[in-house]
């Protein structure tokens, strides 16, 4: 079989509606991710043990099983018990979710690589808990989280086409159906690899850009 | 009521028979990333251009684009080519190829992690490329890949999954039989996550020991 660029002119368009729900749902999903990190990386730190183990383990459940079948479970049981969600929503929670375990641990190691110092010289200034953080530790624990949380952005961005299975008509399911109804694999699915290759050489190049420019810790 | 009636266990075993293919797929994928990772890892530093240049292509490559897409090109488009795979081949090339991509990278830090002065000694002692690298460096190396190895083949267990799209009867596979002919999700999807997650505790457990196991005579070596 040989490669026909009528074909691809022709499919093209069907292409690119998937890639606005590619984008989309990595959007969407980093964004949800963000914040579940913050939360279990502050619910780890809580006082409370319970809280901290209970979130602990959670977070750690996740990190061991695949987000396919954390979709499917998002997709299939939670309509069981009266949650019905759209296959994008239902996307969006699971990467959001999967993610923030990773992403709960940068923020863990951001914080953590505030020198102590800087905690006793907040106490020895008199600063409140809420001045200590807002003005002296977060300053310090973000620019440096800022390339790794991207790049788990990034990795995110690679596993949506995982959103086919639960029938999101994102790129990979689009090349599918394409696939599908002409018999013709070769171009809908090795465009797919070649956007994801193209996107990803991009973003190294922004990734190491974002390294130079927040990676340093300044000692 | 007759939700509850059904007779688990057929169902049960049926998820059992995946779960050993998601461990054969884990232990085939693993050798096989093993392997890449330490040809395109040491192929990084090597001496030649060529060498180096494949190396990073290749790693670029595998880890620029996604698993999924990688297995259904792998599946679909390379008996256009004449190369026809089972699902159980596509699956292992896939996901070796994948994770092995990831593994280079850690080889090659691991090597460059290791002091300048014992490559220093190396020369001092008279020792050939071959040998430094075979009995100085890659042992020490090695400790220090260990943990991330742990880590990548924990992925390559979750990236498993994945193999069910392409009609090979994983765990994950045989969950979605169990969904369509019981109507219930609950139990499978449990069932399942809980499995994964039990395998890769093990994974975890078995890294940990055998780094143990290696680091055992080296205390005070080491900072």
């Amino acid at each position: 079989m040989e490669w026909d660029w009528n074909f691809v002119r022709e499919i093209f368009p069907t292409l690119v509606d998937g890639v606005k729900i590619t984008i989309l749902a990595t959007l969407l999903g980093s964004v949800l991710a963000a914040i579940v990190g913050l939360g279990i990386a502050l619910a780890r730190r809580s006082p409370n043990r319970l809280l901290s183990r209970t979130v602990g383990f959670l977070a750690e459940f996740i990190r061991g099983t695949p987000l396919l079948v954390q979709l499917y479970f998002i997709f299939f049981v939670l309509p069981d018990i009266g949650i019905l969600l759209s296959p994008l929503v239902a996307g969006v929670i699971g990467l959001g979710l999967h993610y923030g375990t990773y992403t709960a641990e940068v923020y863990r190691a951001g914080i953590e690589n505030v020198p102590r110092g800087q905690w006793e010289a907040a106490k020895a200034c008199n600063l409140s808990s809420t001045q200590t953080w807002t003005r002296i530790i977060l300053p310090q624990a973000l620019p440096p989280m800022i390339p790794a949380l991207a790049n788990y952005f990034i990795a995110m961005f690679k596993e949506t086409p995982l959103l086919s299975a639960i029938t999101v008509l994102e790129l990979m399911n689009q090349a599918k159906s394409v696939a599908n109804s002409s018999y013709r694999y070769i171009e809908p699915i090795t465009l797919v690899g070649a956007f994801f290759l193209v996107i990803s050489l991009f973003s190294v190049i922004a990734l190491r850009w974002l390294e130079a420019r927040y990676g340093r810790i300044e000692r | 009521m007759n939700r509850f009636m059904i007779n688990w266990s057929g169902y049960i075993g049926l998820i059992l028979d995946g779960a050993l293919v998601t461990i054969q797929l884990t232990l085939m994928g693993s050798a096989l990333a093993l392997v890449m990772a330490f040809l395109a890892g040491l192929g990084r530093l090597s001496r030649f251009f060529a060498v180096r240049a494949l190396a990073t292509a290749y790693i670029e490559f595998f880890r620029g684009t996604s698993i999924f897409v990688q297995l259904f090109w792998a599946y679909f488009v390379l008996p256009f080519f004449g190369i026809s795979l089972t699902p159980l081949q596509a699956g292992i090339l896939a996901l070796g190829l994948n994770v092995g991509a990831y593994g280079a990278e850690v080889v090659r830090g691991a090597i460059k992690s290791v002091g300048r002065e014992q490559y220093e000694a190396c020369t001092a002692l008279n020792l050939g490329r071959w040998q430094c690298m075979r009995h100085i460096i890659l042992p020490q190396a090695l400790l220090v890949m260990l943990p991330t190895f742990g880590n990548n083949a924990i992925e390559l267990l979750k990236a498993t999954a994945v193999v069910s799209l392409i009609s090979l009867t994983d765990m994950t596979f045989q969950a979605q039989v169990v969904r369509a002919q019981t109507g219930n999700t609950l139990v499978p999807f449990t069932t399942i996550l809980v499995l994964y997650f039990a395998m890769a505790c093990v994974i975890s457990w078995g890294v940990r020991g055998l780094e143990r196991r290696m680091a055992r005579g080296l205390d005070g070596v080491r900072v």
